[in-house]
């Protein structure tokens, strides 16, 4: 089993989901407690108090400190106990680990790893989710697998024909071939599948309002660890860009997901839908919304029932690959090299 | 379907094309070394071990056991 893959950023939560009230989340092992300061900016700390190890969630913020709930413990920021009950001096080990944070595109990103290599600047965009050129409805759903088979489902579509029929699978996916492109340098994985004349599945035809057979172009670009964007094209039969490169008889759909390993049998299944068509149609936000919602819970429930076969079975199982599996399985290989990495990194760095 | 896609345009890409109207996988190194497969298994396996392999000609490869799994 791939360990996890430290010194990179996940995605912890959105940003709408984060107040003046403390919330708890776990990210690769490690409890998190997270709250919006006074001035605006997310604070990250480790869930726990130095004291006693009582969850600082279930605690109480008081202006931009966390009063601890059991002894009454105090947190800055920083993460700096700046207060100890009923005594003047304050321990010089009092203090818990602050997490790097950056908020950019509508999620919180928090740096899982050695702090002093928390570079912004390697924090994948999806800039589509603030585009106002965009209209964007999002979720997350609690998955009861390891990331690994997220990771493997997102990269192989063909499973939309069996799995998601109805919604957003139709024969055609299943049957178009693949090229799957890996660039080492800049950390990215490019499978695309580009179906010419395709059945319009529903999630598509109600929401474009396209009658009949379409142009239907799958780009996925997934960028280890976390984040995964399906570059989505529809459009009817043959009608494709401009040679100038802009595509106004187009409907694009950038659907991201944000694959963020919980614990190593759970993953917070980050999912979110912009387009760039019918912007102001709460009808299309409410439709959308749910028929994704719904396709990502088939997959949830899918994923669960597959964690728990691979749990109960002998190590040693041989698995079988085929073509539909190469992207896949270069996200496998990649996401092994990027955690043998970080650990002989962290190995070095101790020495 | 289109023809040969190419979409990143990184110095060190590694390419994988589903060869139209067969079950071949064609694996294009950054290096220009270019060969036909029939399983993605090797076929990653060939590609990752540039530039062992990479100078020989472009015969299939066949299928091997496998000895991957989940976990």
């Amino acid at each position: 089993m791939t360990a996890f893959v430290r010194d990179q950023w996940y995605v912890a939560a959105y940003g709408h989901e984060i107040g003046r009230e403390l919330f708890a989340r776990t990210v690769l092992g490690e409890p998190l407690v997270l709250y919006r300061a006074e001035t605006g900016e997310v604070v990250a700390l480790a869930d726990r108090c130095v004291h006693r190890r009582y969850p600082l969630s279930e605690s109480r913020l008081d202006g931009d400190t966390i009063i601890c709930g059991y002894h009454g413990f105090t947190y800055d920021k920083a993460g700096t106990c700046v207060a100890v009950p009923g005594q003047a001096r304050i321990p010089r080990t009092a203090r818990v680990p602050a997490y790097p944070v950056v908020e950019r595109d509508s999620f919180v990103w928090v740096w899982i790893g050695a702090p002093d290599l928390a570079d912004e600047a390697l924090i994948p965009r999806a800039p589509w989710l603030v585009d106002p050129g965009y209209t964007t409805v999002c979720g997350m759903e609690p998955l009861a697998a390891r990331y690994l088979l997220l990771v493997d489902n997102l990269l192989d579509l063909s499973h939309e024909t069996y799995l998601h029929g109805g919604y957003i699978g139709t024969p055609e996916v299943a049957e178009t071939p693949i090229t799957t492109e890996v660039d080492e340098d800049n950390r990215t994985i490019y499978v695309s599948r580009h179906m010419d004349d395709a059945a319009c599945p529903p999630f598509y035809a109600k929401s474009t309002g396209i009658e009949g057979r379409i142009t239907r172009w799958q780009d996925i670009e997934y960028r280890p660890p976390c984040l995964y964007l399906l570059h989505s094209r529809v459009a009817p039969v043959g009608v494709l860009p401009e040679e100038d490169g802009s595509d106004p008889n187009g409907f694009h759909v950038e659907v991201v997901y944000a694959i963020t390993p919980e614990t190593e049998h759970s993953t917070h299944d980050f999912w979110a839908v912009a387009r760039d068509f019918a912007l102001d149609d709460q009808g299309v936000s409410d439709f959308l919304a749910e028929s994704n919602r719904t396709v990502v819970l088939q997959d949830v429930t899918a994923l669960d029932i597959l964690e728990k076969v691979i749990q109960a079975e002998p190590d040693g199982y041989q698995e079988l690959s085929v073509n539909i599996d190469t992207g896949g399985l270069a996200a496998r290989r990649f996401l092994e090299r990027m955690a043998a990495d970080a650990a002989e990194g962290a190995r070095a760095a101790r020495v | 379907m289109t023809g040969r896609v190419a979409v990143l345009r990184g110095d060190a890409v590694h390419r994988v094309h589903w060869r139209l109207g067969t079950d071949l996988l064609v694996a294009v190194c950054h290096c220009g070394a270019e060969r036909d497969f029939e399983d993605p298994v090797v076929l990653w396996d060939w590609l990752l071990a540039h530039p062992v392999g990479h100078e020989s000609g472009s015969a299939p490869a066949r299928r091997q056991p496998l000895a991957v799994s989940a976990r």
